[in-house]
């Protein structure tokens, strides 16, 4: 179904869908054709790769976040990263998530001890908190890939 | 008489405040109210803000002490937002049924015929549970064997905490006195008048409308009433709405933030919902040959009151905007009289078809082979690429004095890049 229908009057001027709607096409095997010759690789074209499609699995369950703060960058995760955040996945042992805690979106490694839930930050500047009944705590999604500028 | 159906209604819980607190946990249990356009009155409320005896339709004006008192959190509506996380919602929705028809912006009607053989509870918790995880949205689903009945179920859902989210009327052998304890008032299609002609006969509860008799119901509510009381008995007379039906007219146009005195703001605004309106109609692949424009001034306050309209017909079918923009700006030249503060000015699109059933011309080239096609097909591609109005028209003016006034906006969380939530690493 890509076609939504809305009953709505002028006041949703556009919506934005979540679907790959800009792909960088880097053909796997790609050849100039020059004209009136068939390119001998043109049978080998298999596909394009599009960094949505190996990025993202669940599209309407994926979110990206902005990073603030060091307490990740042991986890190459540093301030201004963009995170990609698949909310559909189960946290386990060792997962990079987004937590709330207390009401703030905070990015961490989740550790399940025996029972006992520790957000670990990857700095040693940084204190763990263990999570206990009375805190208001929840996991808001697993983290998947960080995308962080080199230039 | 049909064979049985099943329906499930879909229908998120406080949906804009909702989608405020995915992206801002501290809202949680924060009394939330969403502004209508230009901030007036409030349109959105979260649950905490109902139990404080707050309505939809409020002026926010008249709450100034209790949002302080109660830590009132107020926000214009983000209809960006907004508009993704219900995109994302209907997607997911897809995944349990391919049959479903997406009502309004926060609700669906599925069909699950198909799925008889299933525990349906089990599955309306499936399709809870899916979605909380997934988009952090709640939501309730109300199953029954026809669509009002559903409505019915979704409401029951919602109102009794014990279900947490999900009922199913079919299952329930006390179907009658559920139905009793609910007041027509709130049956899909009965709108206040009827709920008053109803009360007035004796019909209270939803039971007592089923069992209305059929003549005197097609009498006084017409066969749109006897539907709604067929439906009510279980028989199912209206089907899902998937087709969609081509637009028979195209309307654009909103209030202003501040009145607006002078004529060239005026044609400013018509010229931006003109450009709106025939973007929409090329996004449906029509062509429309009639336009009317309309102006009115505030009815609500005590000043100096004028409204009017007047339309007319292009020479040939088209999509072109400049063809409509110099039709617009006629007419509004022809309506528009000095001295008023103008409220709101609007355009409407009629006599609207596909392009593909468009006559051939004798004498002019239509729209379709024409290079005006061309010229608006390459602005489209362009504006959509790369974001709404980078190439406009310069008759919106810069300024842009009479825009709608947003000034509690939240940020563009899930389609801006600049917008995203933060996170605290």
């Amino acid at each position: 179904m890509d076609k939504y229908i809305w009953r709505t009057d002028d006041t949703i001027g556009a919506v934005y869908r979540f679907e790959p709607r800009t792909h960088l096409l880097r053909p796997l095997i790609g050849a100039e054709i020059p004209a009136g010759f068939p390119s001998p690789a043109q049978d080998y074209i298999e596909s394009s790769l599009d960094l949505n499609q190996f990025l993202i699995k669940h599209p309407t369950a994926t979110f990206f976040v902005r990073v603030q703060g060091l307490s990740m960058v042991n986890a190459g995760i540093n301030p201004n990263d963009i995170l990609i955040v698949d909310r559909s996945l189960e946290p386990v042992h060792k997962s990079i998530i987004i937590a709330v805690l207390e009401g703030e979106l905070t990015v961490k490694r989740l550790l399940t001890n025996n029972g006992c839930w520790v957000l670990a930050p990857e700095n040693p500047e940084f204190a763990e908190v263990t999570i206990t009944a009375e805190m208001d705590f929840q996991v808001w999604g697993v983290v998947t890939y960080a995308i962080h500028r080199l230039f | 008489m049909k064979k049985s159906e099943i329906f499930a209604l879909v229908d998120c819980n406080n949906f804009y405040a909702a989608c405020e607190r995915v992206f801002n946990p501290e809202l949680r249990d924060k009394p939330i109210g969403i502004l209508s356009n230009n901030d007036g009155i409030i349109v959105a409320l979260s649950e905490e803000l109902k139990q404080l005896g707050i309505k939809r339709g409020t002026p926010v004006f008249e709450i100034r002490k209790q949002i302080a008192r109660h830590d009132i959190r107020i926000f214009s509506s983000n209809y960006t937002l907004y508009g993704d996380m219900s995109a994302r919602v209907m997607k997911i929705l897809t995944f349990f049924t391919p049959d479903l028809e997406i009502y309004s912006i926060d609700e669906a009607f599925l069909h699950l015929n198909g799925l008889r053989h299933l525990d349906l509870t089990a599955y309306g918790y499936k399709i809870r549970n899916s979605i909380r995880k997934w988009t952090g949205l709640p939501v309730s689903v109300g199953i029954g064997p026809t669509k009002t009945l559903a409505k019915i179920a979704n409401r029951v859902a919602k109102k009794n905490g014990k279900l947490d989210g999900v009922f199913d009327i079919t299952v329930r052998p006390d179907r009658d006195r559920i139905l009793a304890g609910i007041d027509v008032k709130h049956v899909w299609g009965v709108g206040p008048q009827y709920a008053n002609l109803l009360h007035r006969n004796g019909f209270h509860n939803v039971l007592q409308l089923a069992e209305a008799p059929q003549k005197w119901i097609k009498k006084k509510m017409t066969l749109v009433g006897l539907r709604t009381v067929l439906e009510l008995r279980g028989i199912s007379c209206i089907d899902l709405e998937q087709d969609i039906d081509p637009k028979k007219e195209i309307v654009s146009s909103k209030s202003f933030g501040i009145p607006v005195l002078s004529l060239q703001d005026l044609r400013e605004a018509l010229n931006s919902y003109c450009i709106r309106a025939v973007e929409k109609l090329r996004e449906e692949k029509q062509v429309a040959s009639q336009i009317m424009v309309y102006l009115t001034t505030n009815r609500f306050k005590e000043e100096p009151q004028y409204a009017n309209f007047a339309s007319c017909r292009l020479p040939l079918p088209s999509a072109y905007t400049p063809d409509f923009l110099r039709a617009a700006q006629t007419i509004l030249s022809g309506i528009y009289r000095p001295g008023y503060k103008y409220k709101k000015v609007g355009v409407m699109l009629s006599d609207i078809t596909h392009q593909s059933n468009l006559p051939p011309d004798l004498f002019a080239p239509s729209y379709l082979d024409d290079r005006r096609k061309k010229i608006m097909d390459c602005l489209d591609s362009i504006n959509h690429r790369i974001g709404a109005n980078c190439i406009t028209y310069a008759g919106i003016g810069k300024a842009r004095n009479w825009q709608m006034k947003r000034e509690m906006l939240t940020p563009r969380y899930t389609t801006s890049w600049d917008d995203l939530p933060l996170v605290k690493a």
